[in-house]
């Protein structure tokens, strides 16, 4: 690993003046990911700025807060544990509690935070190894996944650039939750959807998000969803516990009268972003709460995907999962 | 040009880009030290300080074997740098055992642990004794896991399949998991945890 720069920033407008003053320094949260990628010389920053330190000036703090529309607001420093056994997180969001509890090990979750869940980088093995060519880690030079070994990659929303997956189970819950990300920069604060926060990777892999290069996460906006209760989390990986989703699905469903009154669907491990399944929510709002309906949403969602070889096989893996997921939720009567 | 403005940039907050001074408390005692700001916890531990039963397995946050307690929560040290760590109370498989009058008596989980074999060759074990405390008090704490039935409930039952689930971060080569639980369910059901 490169040595850099470290400091402690007391204060978020502090940390944007220290990333701004500092050429090619980065954040540090909980550190998961980035000391790994540090280590790899994937990241070789010349300045660490820690923002686990920050004060409680309001809008930075480590706290998950309670809003009077019954919506809330997680600090971007929150531990990933902290968010997944909060009693209103476990209550009105299980689908996120579930997610966090499905992701890494239960010591990674004691050390990651919210903000930097957010910001993790493909696992894609291409992307770690520096003899492989790689768009995202060296635009330009090529994608050694594309006809590699690709068991792990995308099959929607993927580019000739680009097959890599984006890694996190958190924020395939935030999506089918519509969170909203807050963020602070030099031009103030601003808000971004969570759908549009990560990008597909088209012909620029390597921006990942809509941050820009002055902006720090400060906190992850969740608004009330009245049958968030009723929400669960699945995900498909090679072993039963601490392995990165092969897929995974993220789903919310009312249902009044045997008809679908409210779904939310979101699928990882099967593209460069959380996968808000859009496509399957419009064919299944008013349809029977029936298996052929989540069948055809499934189809419906699926049909533009591709397989590039190893990874054909998550096609019809998501497919079943995405009915299996809807199937129970719909047995346990739509809203609990 | 960029490089010199960024060192002297964060030498005004304090903090020179070759080493730094810092202070960690371990098992109760406080250690100074000089380092570069890229030593890990791991690295600081055992090659600066000598608490060797910390343990580097795969360096890359897959194995747990460095897992230790900060705050009493359970983390892997070598995903965490050492200047990040200041100022937290950490406990390492040294700092377990408790010391009266000259003698050392071995934390309940150690005692667990060598009473129902929960080891073959050992590397793992440091890792794996401080990381089921830290489970054990996530679960005092009522957290849920990936396999609870039911997040949203106030209650559950630490099932060998929960302690399986719980456990998934420290892996053991020689395959002692059988003694593992076994160990983690004794120390539980003593009631002398927590």
């Amino acid at each position: 690993m490169k040595n850099f720069a470290y400091a402690r920033a007391e204060t978020v407008a502090g940390a944007i003046s220290l990333l701004s003053r500092n050429a090619n320094s980065k954040f540090l949260g909980g550190g998961t990911n980035l000391i790994d990628l540090m280590r790899e010389n994937i990241e070789q920053p010349d300045a660490v700025i820690d923002v686990t330190h920050l004060s409680r000036d309001g809008r930075s703090d480590s706290g998950i807060h309670e809003l009077p529309d019954g919506g809330v607001l997680i600090g971007a420093g929150v531990r990933n544990s902290a968010v997944a056994n909060d009693r209103l997180i476990r209550e009105r969001y299980p689908v996120l509690s579930q997610a966090i509890l499905f992701g890494a090990s239960g010591q990674i979750r004691n050390m990651a935070t919210t903000g930097g869940n957010l910001m993790q980088r493909t696992r894609c093995h291409y992307f770690y190894d520096g003899a492989a060519r790689c768009n995202k880690r060296m635009p330009g030079s090529g994608c050694d996944a594309i006809g590699g070994f690709n068991r792990m990659h995308a099959i929607l929303g993927a580019s000739d650039s680009c097959i890599a997956t984006h890694p996190s189970d958190m924020c395939v819950a935030l999506a089918a939750l519509d969170a909203t990300v807050h963020v602070q920069g030099n031009g103030g604060e601003r808000t971004i959807p969570i759908n549009s926060f990560h990008h597909l990777p088209g012909d620029t892999p390597h921006v990942e998000t809509s941050l820009r290069s002055d902006e720090l996460i400060t906190a992850i906006h969740l608004p009330p969803l009245a049958f968030g209760r009723s929400s669960r989390y699945r995900k498909v990986r090679d072993r039963a516990s601490y392995a990165f989703a092969l897929v995974s699905v993220a789903a919310a469903l009312e249902t009044g009268a045997g008809a679908i009154r409210g779904i939310r669907l979101a699928l990882g491990g099967v593209a460069h972003k959380p996968w808000r399944a859009y496509k399957a929510e419009n064919t299944m709002l008013g349809a029977k709460a029936v298996r052929e309906t989540f069948e055809s949403a499934a189809e419906a969602e699926l049909s533009g995907a591709r397989g590039y070889g190893h990874n054909n096989f998550k096609i019809e893996l998501a497919k079943r999962t995405i009915v299996s997921v809807l199937t129970e939720l719909a047995e346990a009567g739509g809203v609990r | 040009m960029a490089e010199l403005k960024s060192v002297i940039d964060l030498l005004e907050t304090g903090s020179p880009s070759s080493t730094v001074e810092i202070r960690l408390q371990i098992n109760g005692a406080t250690h100074h030290l000089r380092i570069e700001p890229r030593v890990s916890l791991l690295d600081a531990l055992r090659e600066n300080l000598s608490f060797t039963g910390t343990k580097k397995g795969c360096n890359q946050g897959a194995c747990g074997a460095c897992t230790v307690l900060v705050d009493g929560e359970r983390i892997l040290s070598c995903l965490a740098l050492a200047v990040q760590y200041e100022g937290r109370a950490i406990t390492t498989i040294e700092g377990l055992a408790a010391s009266s009058a000259g003698e050392d008596s071995l934390h309940p989980m150690q005692a667990a642990f060598v009473e129902q074999d929960g080891f073959q060759c050992g590397y793992c074990t440091p890792g794996q004794i401080c990381s089921a405390i830290g489970m054990i008090r996530e679960f005092q704490d009522g957290m849920p896991s990936a396999v609870t039935s039911d997040v949203a409930a106030s209650s559950m039952e630490l099932s060998d399949e929960e302690i399986k689930e719980r456990m998934s971060g420290n892996l053991c080569r020689c395959g002692a998991y059988v003694g593992i639980c076994d160990a983690i369910r004794e120390a539980l059901d003593s009631g002398v945890l927590r």
